[in-house]
């Protein structure tokens, strides 16, 4: 049993199709990486998947539940987190309640009991503030906790939708371009972290423009040219295939591991 | 029957050309600016009042009608450089709400410089029934109808045709590629205005005559206009006029065969009923929205 | 967290110390009278600014809700005998459901058709309220019998202006609350972006019907306090114009500040009656008014303040 699995997703827009026929699945604990070039269809890949839209064709299932067409907030019930690769954070609220938000799924859905603010909702609050500095102090965002959101720099940033989407204890985490427009430095930080993520069981699928994180950290890699599946693989087999080779001649690989920040 | 069924019919296509030249200032704005200017009832009003006193003072007709559109294109253009433009980096609604502050300072103006009374012009035609197959329809109301022809006829041709018409769509469809190639956006934006204004006085004094204006009657056709765009479709012109006609219809007939106590609370449960079951109206494309 | 805490208790004690000291100084019965009239609008400047600044959600037709309110004191007692406290009660919880069934529906437009469609409810509202006129009293009105507690009849100013002083600080007791909760958190993050508030597993559409709805309560329960001080009542208490009025407070006084709503509201209050020798002018200056806040005070006031105040701190 597969944790997520992908069977002939697809959709169109405009008589184009973004995303065609795509099939795949991950496993608990192993980094799934998509890649392609612009355009590809990887971020439209994603939120199919994620619910974000409504796919044509094709069906998703977690763990054997089909969760076709579920809606986001549904998804993420059932376990799934996702970060942007345009950055979606709530950024008039403070960094620690960003992460807390990424806890919703876990805090009792009482209205009522939140307006007259019983007991209750002081010890949720408390468990929620304790698991988000957890988090924040993991990603090196714990000096910021307080500070809002916008006033953070765009590494931070990136960090903190990652530590959010991690506050609802996620079975499988889609990044989308972590480590876009970070430096190396950076970059290499957010390697560990998803490779720490993986290990304690996550299974993660991983859309990212530098080759150099892909190909280290991932256990398969599909590429992605025109919203279709030219290959599935590990790394090495990726890097060394022929029609991956042919799809990116006269771009070529290195211009991928160039930063497309 | 068929001769009452004509009545409401005629009635109704007389309110809603009003509310169609409503609905097409709005869109003519909108489409401009991406502003919902809720003063465009106040442009009516201007029309009506401007009209109404200029002939008071013994202004010959046609001029005292110049002079009134004159005035709402000026108002028009004073709207947009004093309240509009010095926000334009603003939220939506907050634009909403200085265009509804815009209403009241005009209205507030029009109460000061006029009165708060009820005022009416002499149909340019008489006010002579004219009977036509067992109903009587005022000759005013074919100076209504034909009229809104004419100008609808006429901002067609002014965007489709004119150089002017074509660096307003440029600048709606985009304001800073329009700005690179070299039209003026500021002054495109001031004629959007004036245009808007000048069509809503139109139609102000051509139905003066027939519904009488007041100082307070811009918030009701400013809000029915919108329901009209509401039902035709957001930044469509024809949706506009379509709307318009088909709620003044809708509001005629079901004012004369129903009841009349909630003719006015119509067109909200249309507007309503149409944000929900189709945002984008009759006549708009569907709206896709970008993650 | 702690920041947030010592906010809090900050925020209530200076509105509870505002209120006091004002009552201590107000000079005679027609001052507590505005003051009342203050702190009534604030009550449904409050629960707007859940639904508006925190939430990021417009109605441009909220004072219908406030004419609910004000009716349902008005007509439950006189035609049915309905004790007036029971009143307000079932006006508030009809605001609540109404807010909770038309919510789901209306709030997932956004933008303009938001604001017009909340425009377009707020406005059937009032024309309900004036063309009921055998029940209603049409434009003209009806009396409001007066609240009794305890055996006698409230009607002095002073005594209001203490009323609804409390019921400010209890409104602004559960505002809180519900800010610091996940419901809290899920009505801010919204605002922010829908889409990763939805990634969240935040059901976008409850959270926006239970802000809606809390909005409406705090606008009924203002308008039924707001009939039983004056004792008399008009549907232009649910007009188009008293929206926009609720509006121009939240953003004056500051989107996203409880503390600015009661500041909102006493401005847009106070303003008119000291102005009143400008009748004539009214409409004039409140839209210029409009219009200037607006462009120029967009940020609002207690925002603002408190920008400044932190930056010369640090």
């Amino acid at each position: 049993m597969s944790l997520l699995a992908v069977k002939g997703l697809g959709i169109g827009f405009g008589g184009i199709r973004a995303v065609d026929n795509v099939t795949f699945s991950t496993e608990p604990g192993k980094i799934f990486s998509i890649i392609g070039p612009n355009g590809a269809g990887k971020t439209t890949l994603f939120n199919l998947i994620s619910g974000v839209y409504r796919t044509e064709s094709g069906s998703v299932t977690i763990l054997d539940e089909e969760v076709t067409r579920l809606s986001p907030e549904a998804l993420a019930a059932r376990g799934m987190a996702r970060t942007f690769q345009n950055l979606q954070v709530f950024f008039r609220m403070s960094a620690l309640d960003n992460v807390m938000v990424g806890a919703h799924v876990h805090e009792a859905p009482r209205g009522l009991s939140h307006l007259l603010g019983l007991p209750s909702t002081a010890r949720e609050n408390r468990q929620t503030r304790d698991e988000a500095m957890a988090l924040l102090t993991r990603l090196r965002l714990a000096d910021v906790a307080e500070r809002t959101a916008g006033n953070l720099s765009y590494g931070q940033l990136k960090r903190l939708e990652i530590a959010r989407a991690l506050a609802s204890r996620p079975k499988i985490l889609l990044l989308d371009e972590p480590a876009a427009g970070c430096n190396p430095t950076e970059t290499a930080e957010i390697d560990e972290i998803i490779v720490e993520v993986a290990r304690s069981g996550v299974g993660i699928l991983l859309v990212e423009h530098d080759m150099k994180l892909v190909m280290g950290v991932s256990d398969r890699v599909l590429v992605l040219t025109q919203g279709r599946v030219l290959i599935e693989g590990t790394p090495a087999e990726v890097a060394n295939s022929p029609a991956v080779i042919e799809a990116y001649l006269g771009t070529g690989l290195p211009s991928l591991e160039a930063t497309h920040a | 029957m068929l001769a009452q069924f004509l009545q409401f019919t005629m009635s109704g296509l007389t309110v809603g050309a009003v509310y169609a030249v409503v609905g097409l200032g709005f869109t003519i704005i909108y489409n401009a600016s991406g502003v919902l200017n809720f003063a465009q009832g106040e442009f009516v009003m201007i029309g009506g009042m401007v009209t109404v006193f200029a002939v008071a003072a013994g202004v010959p007709l046609p001029l005292a009608i110049l002079l009134a559109i004159a005035v709402a294109a000026i108002v028009g253009i004073g709207l947009h450089r004093l309240a509009i433009e010095p926000a334009r980096d603003a939220s939506p609604v907050v634009l909403i709400i200085i265009t509804i502050g815009g209403a009241l300072v005009l209205r507030g103006i029009a109460q000061l410089v006029f009165d708060k009374q009820l005022h009416k012009l002499p149909g340019f035609s008489g006010d002579t029934p004219v009977n036509f197959l067992g109903a009587s329809i005022l000759p005013q109301a074919l100076w209504v109808l034909g009229g809104t022809a004419i100008m609808v006829a006429l901002v067609s041709l002014f965007f489709a045709k004119t150089m002017i018409g074509k660096a307003v769509l440029a600048t709606a469809a985009n304001r800073l590629a329009a700005q690179l190639v070299g039209v003026n956006t500021s002054v495109i934006l001031a004629i959007s205005f004036a245009l808007s204004a000048a069509i809503g006085a139109i139609a102000g004094i051509l139905v003066t005559p027939i519904t009488f204006t007041h100082y307070e009657v811009g918030t009701m056709l400013a809000l029915k206009g919108f329901a009209a765009l509401v039902l035709g479709g957001l930044g469509n012109p024809m949706g506009a006029i379509l709307g318009g006609l088909l709620l003044g219809l809708c509001e005629q007939l079901s004012a004369g065969y129903i009841s009349s106590t909630y003719k006015d609370a119509f067109a909200f449960i249309v507007m309503i009923g149409v944000l929900l079951v189709r945002p984008s109206g009759l006549l708009g494309s569907k709206l896709a929205e970008r993650v | 967290m702690r920041g947030l805490i010592g906010n809090r208790w900050a925020e209530l004690g200076a509105m509870a110390l505002l209120i006091g000291l004002v009552g201590l100084i107000l000079p005679s019965g027609y001052y507590f009278r505005v003051g009342a009239l203050v702190l009534v609008s604030a009550i449904a400047a409050l629960g707007l600014n859940l639904l508006l600044g925190y939430a990021g959600q417009v109605s441009l037709g909220h004072a219908g809700f406030v004419g609910i309110g004000a009716y349902a004191v008005a007509l439950l007692p006189t035609y049915w005998g309905v004790p007036t406290l029971l009143a307000l009660a079932g006006g508030a919880v009809f605001s609540g459901l109404l807010a909770l069934a038309l919510g789901r529906p209306i709030l997932r437009l956004k933008g303009h058709f938001l604001a017009v469609a909340t425009l377009g409810l707020g406005i059937l509202v009032a024309m309900v309220l004036t063309n009921e006129a055998r029940i209603t009293g049409g434009p003209d009105g009806m009396p409001v019998p007066r609240l009794e507690l305890f055996g006698t009849r409230i009607r002095a100013p002073e005594t209001w202006y203490w009323i609804t002083g409390g019921v400010l600080l209890v409104a602004t007791f559960f505002a809180q609350n519900l800010l610091n909760s996940s419901t809290g958190r899920a009505l801010r993050a919204l605002h922010d972006s829908e889409v990763a508030a939805r990634a969240a597993g935040i059901d976008v559409a409850r959270i926006k019907g239970i802000v809606f709805a809390v909005s409406a309560i705090y606008a009924s329960v203002s308008g039924s306090l707001l009939a039983l001080l004056n004792g008399h009542i008009t549907p232009d208490v649910a007009s188009f114009l008293n929206s926009i009025e609720l509006v121009t407070m939240v953003v004056l006084g500051g989107m996203g500040s409880l503390l600015g709503s009661l500041i909102g509201a006493a401005v847009l209050v106070i303003l008119p009656q000291a102005l009143t020798i400008f009748h004539e002018y009214e409409h004039l200056l409140l839209g210029s008014f409009i219009i200037l806040i607006m462009i120029f005070l967009r940020d609002g006031i207690v925002p603002t303040l408190r920008k400044r105040f932190t930056e010369r701190g640090s």
